[in-house]
């Protein structure tokens, strides 16, 4: 379980991205984060891992406080914290199971990371992983020669390899084209009910937000101005997390792709007939 | 404006002071070397160019591993995004001062160390290795996909095994390119640098114009263009086959 306490981060140039965050998530809970782009959700992200440094506030994952851990701690504790990136972050030049391994190296001393020689137990998991995200075959080939999908998989499978407590996924689908970030979504979710992991999940789509996650957890200018179950996230909670305009447009926006996307169909259909 | 730099240039001509017999002596000169060049004596000073040679590539090979193997860790140490503030400008340092001697200096202050001969060279060309190598290196690491190293920073991987994993792949083909490419520059620079006394083929270069035997330099300078233009086949070769 994971609590935030009056999580704060103001920038060297003065931007306060996070002011005052307080939020908890019990085990087994997935948590979308939604908010208009600079409203911090990257920074909360990354403020739990301490990619960035918080600049006050408690951040306890049981019971450590991951905000006052020195260096090595640190290493420690991220071992409990897996993490999904938007473009993926898989190293392009290594093979898939070395990217799955990769998410080992926590675990293992450097000659063993270093001469790729990693536990068997280790390369067992790994295999298991691979399966599970439907990649078995896909395990020695580079990762740039993956698609946009299959990456994301690596990627979760390096985030389970270490064995989490908690899952950090930063706009897991922003990369990817509709129905992959569904297929996406869908096998995020699978997995932490599979194994009752949390999970904080960035995320800028809100209908999908509100198709895969438990609660949503809204962020404006750094604060929490929402949290509640995705059924509670009515027009006006949404104008309140994305502001009059913003939202406006965004519910515009995708009206006119509604109104596209039909009449693409309906083109379609023509032409089938 | 043109007019001008016209005048300019003509007055400029005219305050060099050209010696007209040295210059008809130097063209006679010039006729023989490339008479020379046109009829190169391999044979008679063989064992002197062929120890040249050997000296020059051993100098080459010997500076050039010794060069890239000390500039991974200063290159490293010169990299802002992986290396702490102090061991930073450390090594800075060390690649600025190297790059800013010129081989030729940097030569004649180790012949007056060590004495002629080819251990002076070896030290001179590992010493601007350091300066090519360690500088693109470090310039190479600044500018690497930062989402990767963070990824595997988040995993609890130590300082380490993010140069490792994260770095090292990014890196490595670059890395190998320019080791090669400095291969090539040493050989090249074995040559001139022999001049001032640091040995191999140069020196030998150097003693046959001495010796006015210009059909023997004209076979030196031969062997030089074609070992220059064998390692350049060869780096691009492998610089195809890395990629």
């Amino acid at each position: 379980m994971l609590t935030l306490d009056g999580l704060s981060k103001t920038y060297k140039t003065g931007d306060t991205a996070l002011s005052d965050v307080t939020l908890s998530v019990p085990k087994g809970q997935i948590i979308g984060l939604i908010g208009p782009s600079g409203a911090g959700k990257s920074t909360l992200i990354r403020c739990i891992n301490r990619l960035v440094e918080p600049t006050s506030g408690k951040i306890m994952l049981g019971d450590v406080n991951l905000a006052s851990l020195g260096k090595s701690d640190l290493r420690q504790q991220r071992r409990r914290i897996g993490m999904i990136f938007q473009e993926y972050a898989l190293v392009e030049r290594l093979t898939v199971m070395e990217n799955v391994l990769s998410g080992r190296l926590g675990y293992v001393p450097f000659w063993r990371s270093f001469l790729r020689r990693f536990p068997a137990t280790d390369i067992q998991r790994a295999y298991q992983l691979l399966d599970r995200v439907g990649l078995m075959e896909h395990a020695d080939k580079r990762a740039d020669a993956l698609s946009g999908g299959q990456r994301q998989r690596v990627g979760i499978a390096r985030a389970l390899a270490q064995g989490p407590e908690l899952l950090l996924v930063d706009e897991p689908t922003a990369s990817l084209d509709p129905k992959t970030s569904r297929q996406i979504m869908r096998l995020l979710t699978e997995i932490c009910s599979e194994r009752g992991l949390p999970a904080i999940v960035n995320i800028h789509d809100v209908p999908l937000a509100q198709q895969f996650m438990q609660r949503i957890v809204g962020l404006r200018a750094g604060r929490v101005v929402f949290d509640g179950p995705p059924d509670m996230l009515t027009r006006e909670a949404l104008t309140t997390i994305y502001g009059e305009e913003d939202w406006n447009a965004m519910r515009q926006g995708d009206e006119e792709q509604a109104e596209a996307e039909a009449e693409a169909r309906g083109r379609l259909a023509v032409l089938a007939q | 404006m043109q007019i001008g730099v016209v005048v300019y240039l003509f007055l400029a001509l005219g305050t060099v002071d050209v010696n007209w017999a040295r210059v008809y002596a130097g063209l006679e000169r010039g006729q023989r070397f490339v008479m020379g060049f046109l009829q190169p004596d391999f044979t008679s000073r063989w064992r002197d160019i062929s120890q040249g040679l050997s000296e020059s590539l051993t100098m080459t090979l010997t500076s050039t591993v010794v060069g890239v193997a000390i500039s991974i860790p200063i290159g490293i140490g010169a990299a802002r995004n992986l290396a702490p503030r102090w061991v930073y400008y450390i090594c800075r340092s060390i690649i600025a001062v190297s790059r800013a001697l010129q081989e030729i200096i940097i030569a004649i202050f180790f012949v007056a160390m060590f004495g002629f001969g080819p251990f002076a060279g070896f030290l001179t060309l590992s010493f601007a290795t350091i300066g090519f190598i360690a500088k693109l290196l470090a310039d190479d690491i600044e500018e690497i996909d930062e989402s990767q190293a963070e990824a595997i920073r988040a995993t609890g991987a130590s300082w380490w095994q993010v140069v490792n994993y994260a770095v090292q792949p990014q890196v490595m083909p670059r890395l190998i390119g320019l080791s090669v490419y400095r291969l090539d520059i040493n050989f090249r620079e074995s040559a001139v640098i022999g001049i001032v006394g640091a040995g191999g083929i140069g020196a030998t270069l150097n003693t046959a114009i001495d010796r006015y035997e210009y059909d023997s330099a004209g076979a030196i300078l031969l062997i030089i263009i074609a070992v220059v233009m064998v390692t350049e086949y060869g780096s691009s070769y492998l610089r195809k086959f890395l990629q």
